[in-house]
């Protein structure tokens, strides 16, 4: 389910073709007006134009439904919610806002190469050389937090189909105390990696 | 030359101290060197020392005359080191971005950098598999991207813990043959005891002691009888 999230699809679309810079800054500018735009007929116009924009990208809508079949779930929960507490408009506004912002980070990262990210990332954070700060690193950073959300995925389910085995998915201690304990192993795995290829310096 | 004098590797514990590693000498120049033993003997320790992801609590380990604590940067770009679970190793979401990812020290051309990582997934196999998640790979496949990751940086050694553990028999095959055709010095670490008496010198590890260092035939001889002597 999880593995389509955050992976690069080579393609020769404009978005392909458009460097990571400008699509940083579109991705910043969205998520601003996304949120301060906000309403129940505003929210689901950004829906469709983001699915319109995912579907340019070359993302295949039918595998990418596949793939956010448990941010849905997720999502119907909030609306029930939201529509129990706050009213529909609100209940649309959020979910709609939620599902804009989800598909157009799908589509970033599915056509932006994790490389040429580092670079983008490199440069735009080269100034902060001069307090100090490593740039390579911050880079490395950026693009590890793609990687990391479907890794974080899997180890949550992983997690919760253990628990299940043994009877015990009702269990809250069952399935948070193994989650990070996993979640924390696998980024002092994931550093060990990254130094044993020479990238910790 | 892999050098060991008198290294020894301890970590705190709230009981106190535990010794993973006692005091060890060692001079390694075959161009293959296994490593058996138990589970928890102290074999991944022994080859953490050598590429410095771990450093002696005492003593020195050197690696062509370089230290791995004053020289780590140095030592990891000469030592390679494949991970027991290739998951822990992969850090980019495809099998090209991740051998991209160990080219970015040594290419500084974006365009060449891909095309050097697209000819090391064609050594090892993988071309054909360069653009998909690295979630959609066998667990022979992944191990194979996680090799390609460390042969792009052309190390001179290659350290492998344990690479073949988790795999099906054909996938562990095809992992040794790719292991034991480089040019680059190995050290095996390894629960198969056909691929140790392949190697050229194998060191038998149990109780955080090397207890054995010799001909392959003899290491595995004296492996076999300390399982069997111990309840």
């Amino acid at each position: 389910m999880t593995e389509l999230l955050g992976v690069y699809r080579p393609g020769r679309t404009l978005l392909h073709r458009t460097g990571p810079g400008p699509k940083l800054a579109f991705l910043a500018l969205w998520s601003i007006a996304v949120v301060a735009l906000r309403g129940p007929v505003a929210s689901p116009i950004f829906v469709a134009v983001a699915v319109v924009i995912a579907a340019w990208s070359g993302l295949r809508l039918r595998r990418s439904l596949r793939t956010m079949r448990g941010l849905l779930l997720m999502l119907t929960l909030i609306a029930a919610f939201q529509t129990w507490q706050r009213g529909v408009d609100v209940a649309i506004a959020v979910v709609s806002s939620l599902l804009a912002l989800f598909l157009i980070g799908l589509a970033f990262t599915a056509t932006t190469a994790a490389d040429d990210l580092l670079n983008t990332v490199e440069r735009l954070v080269a100034p902060l050389r001069f307090v100090g700060l490593r740039p390579e690193r911050i880079a490395l950073a950026f693009a590890l937090v793609l990687r990391a959300l479907p890794a974080v995925l899997e180890v949550a389910r992983e997690t919760r189909a253990a628990a299940r085995a043994r009877g015990l998915d009702r269990s809250p201690r069952a399935l948070l105390v193994p989650f990070v304990i996993r979640v924390v192993a696998h980024a002092y795995a994931t550093g060990d990696a990254l130094a044993a290829r020479g990238l910790d310096d | 030359m892999i050098e060991l004098h008198s290294a020894s590797v301890v970590v705190d514990s709230p009981d106190g101290p535990i010794t993973l590693l006692h005091p060890t000498s060692l001079s390694l120049t075959e161009h293959r060197i296994g490593i058996i033993g138990p589970n928890g003997s102290g074999k991944s320790t022994l080859v953490r020392l050598i590429n410095g992801l771990v450093l002696p609590a005492t003593g020195e380990v050197l690696i062509d005359g370089l230290d791995t604590g004053r020289e780590g940067r140095e030592v990891r770009r000469r030592v390679g080191f494949v991970f027991t679970h290739p998951d822990s190793q992969l850090v980019m979401p495809t099998p090209l971005e991740d051998v991209t990812l160990s080219l970015r020290r040594s290419v500084a051309n974006k365009s060449e950098r891909r095309e050097r990582a697209r000819e090391v997934l064609s050594e090892i196999g993988l071309a054909d598999r360069a653009d998909v998640s690295v979630h959609a790979l066998s667990g022979g496949q992944k191990q194979l991207l996680a090799l390609a990751g460390v042969l792009a940086t052309e190390p001179e050694l290659v350290v492998a813990d344990e690479p073949t553990t988790l795999l099906d028999l054909r996938n562990a095959r095809l992992v040794a043959a790719r292991l034991f055709g480089l040019r680059q010095r190995l050290v095996l670490v390894t629960h198969d005891l056909d691929l140790a008496r392949r190697c050229d010198r194998v060191l038998v590890v149990d109780d955080a002691r090397v207890v054995f260092d010799g001909a392959p035939d003899a290491a595995v001889d004296h492996y076999i009888a300390l399982a069997e002597a111990t309840p």
